[in-house]
């Protein structure tokens, strides 16, 4: 039985504690006695069999139909599924989207189904690569299907392939993937690694266009939500349920699969990582020593190529199909379930070490602007009621945050970071001197569709990502960051954590509370 | 009198340019530079007159000269010794004050009938500048017959000096002949409304050109690259719309263009580079982002650069030199002399401000340096402050 999270007062014998710097790690000692440690609880069991439990959700799925009786032959079907924004790291093969889609394409072809497409819901990343897509779907699947050009990767900004639903109430625009559109199924395939995932957030999002995510990726929704770990106070998931309302009235009838899995997130080798310190035995002491030292010396660019090579033994805890808002519920009861801690109370000071990965950094570089995203964006949302971290409080991360880019992936990164950051960091001034202009740049779209970058107006929606979390704490400041980058972002860079206390300290005065966001794994607060 | 005169030395010229290899701004300690008790010019004609420098800028084209490391054109049209220093405000023997217009073309050198360029005005481009009575020399503080301005005294003909207003400071005037240049270099080719135009660099002759362009294309967009962050609060403060580091200029253009690219060259581009420094980085910068029929002024002054001009060919950019002044032709369709036009833009745009320092002449060597440091000291002009030598005031 996995032991559920747990918070730590930190006293005189409690060792010190790990922190992510991107391609490492540290140990950092917290100020005694006005410190606590939130542990993620342990990765739940996998199901044992996980293609018994596909199956099974496909027959028996939840307010819908079994899936053989919505297939027919001469029918139209389009199965969709989450890009390489999902899992983190990536899995193990064979990746879960594999195994569900062979599940769905066996059953098609049971059913005599032969107009069958694939589509990558990209939504406005950046194009997986063919060992990216093979690692989703599987060789089978992209054997049979990318060669004939039914494996095909969304693209927003081809308007022959987009398909204008209709509007809601409050005048948002639902365009999406034309073939997903016009099917007579839409079948989307979802990992649901945080309860921001799915629902009607995979289809709204991952299979729209910028005229459709501009209504909710914006600094005034994001700002709004709080948090978007917790739906029914997010606006951003408000304005994709009325978008699936949308859908649903006018769009393709979706058979949506969400599944979960657990948290193992690191191969064994690194199991310090998601240890509780003191747990640690003299293995993972020679593991952190070793490694740690190892990636001191290695250039950064080999680290990052280590670290990306990792696959995660994560696996499925559960898998429910069928009506998209019926089977989410369960999902993010089900994610919840695993991740969820229970804490008193918010700090003054909230501390959180920022990995090598986020979710648009796969085999690339984590660019200070993604720093920004995982910090502000993702650990700060880690929360249901109150965040973790008080009105006005401090945020300190750990991160080398370099002035670093990945010119292919992130062009309209380099730029944002360049020219809008340099003038201001205000998202809604952002919002409005700059992102029409990224948004509708032809080089940027250009690269989009035919390169792999993210598409132009993509920085400003890390920025949004983050606003939330800009417009709550009083100051960021970033352990380790190279300068420049740091002030770029508006932050204060700090060479040790006793120099981040001491600054933290003009803000949030000398015996302020501190409470680090202990993570690998993930896991959620729910502060009250 | 006193005067720093730099006489023909090929050994302390090479050592000039080692000593400025190892540390910018020391070859002035190392060269054929120094300051000298010589006797004062003759007047070369009998319409010549003395005049006593007040200020004395120190220019780029000075700091090739002192660096060792100026172009082997000049070499014919220089003469030695000279004493250097062409950015002069100076007093006449009457006491009021005058600012040279330094190039030494034919009226200057007494033959007539004047050159062809003469005749239109354009001095700068006399064809005379090793002829005449002088000897060779471009300009006052290249000639052996005239002095400079770093020195108590020079002599000066009465076409090359202009009445400074009593109301002009001192640090104004020394700024009037560079901002000359500048406003040649930005009326070389006048921008229309709407055009990109971008100036490389942002030394004195970048932010004087940047003046210029807000002062005659106000309805342009200006992209400054700048080194130096006390050159891009400058760049800013005159007016650029946007500023940013050297290697961020690209991105900028290519956004603000609506470019795409080839590798690393704009498909499209800025409609004019103007390009303050004169580098081999710099030039090809500008063949870069400058669009397909474009035009390029270079108004820094290059030396010899290894260019590949396959772009340029390709994409029929026009490459042109912008070289001192003359007369101007106006964006509102009249001709004007460029100093005098210089002397108002000095004067409505308040460029005495970017006097950053001054030094007597005996601190020549702590000048030279500031000067070809001036960016990284956040210094845009240095000059000579001849006004309290005691020589002078004799």
């Amino acid at each position: 039985m996995p032991r559920p999270g747990y918070v730590h007062d930190v006293d005189k014998s409690t060792p010190p504690t790990l922190f992510w710097r991107g391609e490492g790690y540290s140990l950092e000692k917290l100020p005694v006695g006005r410190s606590r440690i939130i542990y993620p609880g342990e990765p739940e069991d996998a199901l044992k069999d996980i293609d018994g439990a596909i199956v099974n959700a496909l027959l028996n799925p939840i307010d819908q139909d079994p899936l053989p009786a919505q297939l027919f032959a001469g029918m139209k079907l389009t199965i969709a599924f989450d890009d390489i924004s999902l899992p983190l790291p990536k899995m193990q093969r064979p990746d879960i989207r594999q195994r569900v889609i062979e599940a769905v394409l066996d059953l098609a072809a049971a059913a005599g189904v032969d107009d069958v497409v694939l589509i990558a819901a990209l939504a406005l990343h950046r194009r997986m690569t063919e060992d990216e897509l093979r690692h989703a779907v599987g060789d089978r699947v992209y054997d049979a299907f990318a060669p004939r050009g039914l494996l095909q990767q969304h693209d927003a900004e081809d308007p022959t392939k987009l398909a204008f639903i209709g509007e809601t109430p409050n005048g948002e625009e639902v365009e999406i993937n034309k073939r997903a559109a016009e099917s007579d199924l839409l079948v989307y395939v979802n990992i649901n690694l945080v309860a921001m995932d799915g629902g009607w957030k995979s289809t709204a999002t991952g299979l729209s266009s910028y005229r459709s995510l501009r209504h909710h990726h914006n600094p005034t929704t994001m700002q709004a939500s709080h948090s978007f770990m917790d739906q029914h106070a997010s606006e951003l998931h408000k304005s994709n349920w009325r978008m699936g309302k949308v859908m649903k009235d006018s769009g393709p009838k979706v058979f949506q699969i969400e599944t979960t899995l657990n948290t193992n997130t690191f191969p064994k080798a690194f199991d310090f990582l998601s240890k509780r310190e003191w747990e640690w035995t003299g293995r993972d002491r020679a593991a952190f020593l070793a490694s740690s030292n190892a990636l001191k010396r290695t250039p950064s660019r080999v680290a990052r190529s280590i670290f990306h090579s990792i696959e995660a033994p994560h696996q499925m805890t559960s898998i429910q199909a069928g009506d998209v808002e019926a089977v989410h519920k369960i999902t993010t009861e089900n994610v919840y379930r695993q991740q969820m801690v229970q804490v008193e109370g918010q700090t003054d000071i909230l501390t959180m070490g920022i990995p090598y990965i986020c979710p648009y950094n796969v085999n690339s570089i984590m660019n200070p602007i993604l720093v920004m995203c995982m910090g502000l964006g993702y650990f700060f949302n880690m929360y249901r009621g109150k965040p973790l971290v008080r009105k006005g409080g401090v945020v300190i991360m750990t991160h080398p945050t370099p002035w670093e880019f990945n010119p292919v992936h992130h062009p309209s990164y380099i730029d944002f970071f360049e020219q809008c950051l340099a003038d201001t960091t205000d998202p809604h001034e952002l919002h409005k001197k700059y992102e029409k202009q990224f948004a509708e740049d032809e080089w940027y779209k250009h690269l989009y569709r035919t390169s792999y970058a993210y598409h132009g107006v993509h920085p400003f929606y890390m920025w949004y990502w983050g606003s939330h979390g800009l417009q709550h704490v009083g100051k960021v400041i970033i352990v380790g960051g190279e300068a420049r980058s740091v002030r770029r972002l508006g932050f204060t860079p700090a060479s040790t954590m006793n120099d981040a206390f001491e600054i933290a300290s003009d803000v949030v005065g000398r015996d302020a509370t501190v409470t680090h966001f202990h993570s690998p794994p993930l896991m959620m607060a729910d502060v009250h | 009198m006193k005067a720093l005169l730099f006489e023909r030395k090929p050994a302390r010229y090479a050592a000039s340019a080692i000593a400025a290899a190892v540390r910018p701004g020391r070859g002035g300690a190392h060269g054929p530079l120094s300051l000298s008790d010589i006797d004062p010019h003759e007047l070369p004609g009998p319409d010549w007159v003395r005049i006593r420098p007040r200020l004395a800028g120190i220019c780029g084209s000075d700091l090739a000269t002192t660096e060792g490391h100026s172009s082997r054109y000049f070499e014919d049209i220089v003469s030695f010794p000279f004493v250097p220093g062409h950015e002069v405000v100076a007093d006449l023997e009457s006491g009021s004050r005058v600012v040279l217009e330094p190039v030494l073309g034919c009226v200057a050198r007494n033959i007539t009938p004047v050159c062809a360029s003469c005749a239109r005005g354009d001095l700068g481009g006399c064809e005379r500048l090793a002829f005449g009575d002088l000897g060779a020399g471009l300009q006052s503080g290249f000639c052996c017959d005239t002095g400079g301005g770093w020195s108590t005294f020079m002599v000066a003909h009465p076409s090359q000096l202009h009445a400074v207003p009593d109301d002009m400071s001192d640090e104004a005037a020394v700024m009037v002949e560079p901002t000359a240049c500048a406003i040649h270099g930005a009326l070389a080719h006048v921008p229309t409304e709407g055009d990109i135009v971008v100036v490389l660099g942002a030394g004195t002759l970048g932010l004087l050109t940047l003046a210029a362009l807000k002062a005659f294309a106000p309805d342009i967009t200006t992209i400054v690259g700048a080194r130096y962050l006390e050159q891009r609060s400058w760049a800013a403060k005159l007016g650029a719309t946007h500023v940013c580091a050297p290697d961020e200029v690209g991105r900028l253009v290519r956004r603000m263009s609506g470019s795409l690219a080839y590798g690393n060259q704009l498909t499209g581009g800025a409609d004019i580079v103007i390009d303050c420094v004169g580098s081999e980085a710099s030039i090809t910068e500008a063949l870069r982002i400058v669009k397909p029929k474009g035009r390029i002024t270079l108004v820094g002054m290059p030396n010899n650069v290894s260019l590949n001009l396959t772009n340029l060919w390709h994409r029929e950019t026009h490459l042109v030199g912008a070289y001192a002044y003359g007369t101007e032709s106006m964006p509102d369709g009249t001709t004007r002399r460029t100093f005098d036009v210089a002397m108002e833009l000095v004067r409505s745009a308040d460029l005495g401000r970017l006097v950053s320092a001054t030094y007597p002449l005996r601190e020549y060597r702590d000048a030279l340096e500031h000067a070809a440091n001036s960016g990284r000291r956040g210094a845009v002009k240095v000059a000579f402050d001849l006004r309290n030598e005691k020589e002078r005031n004799r």
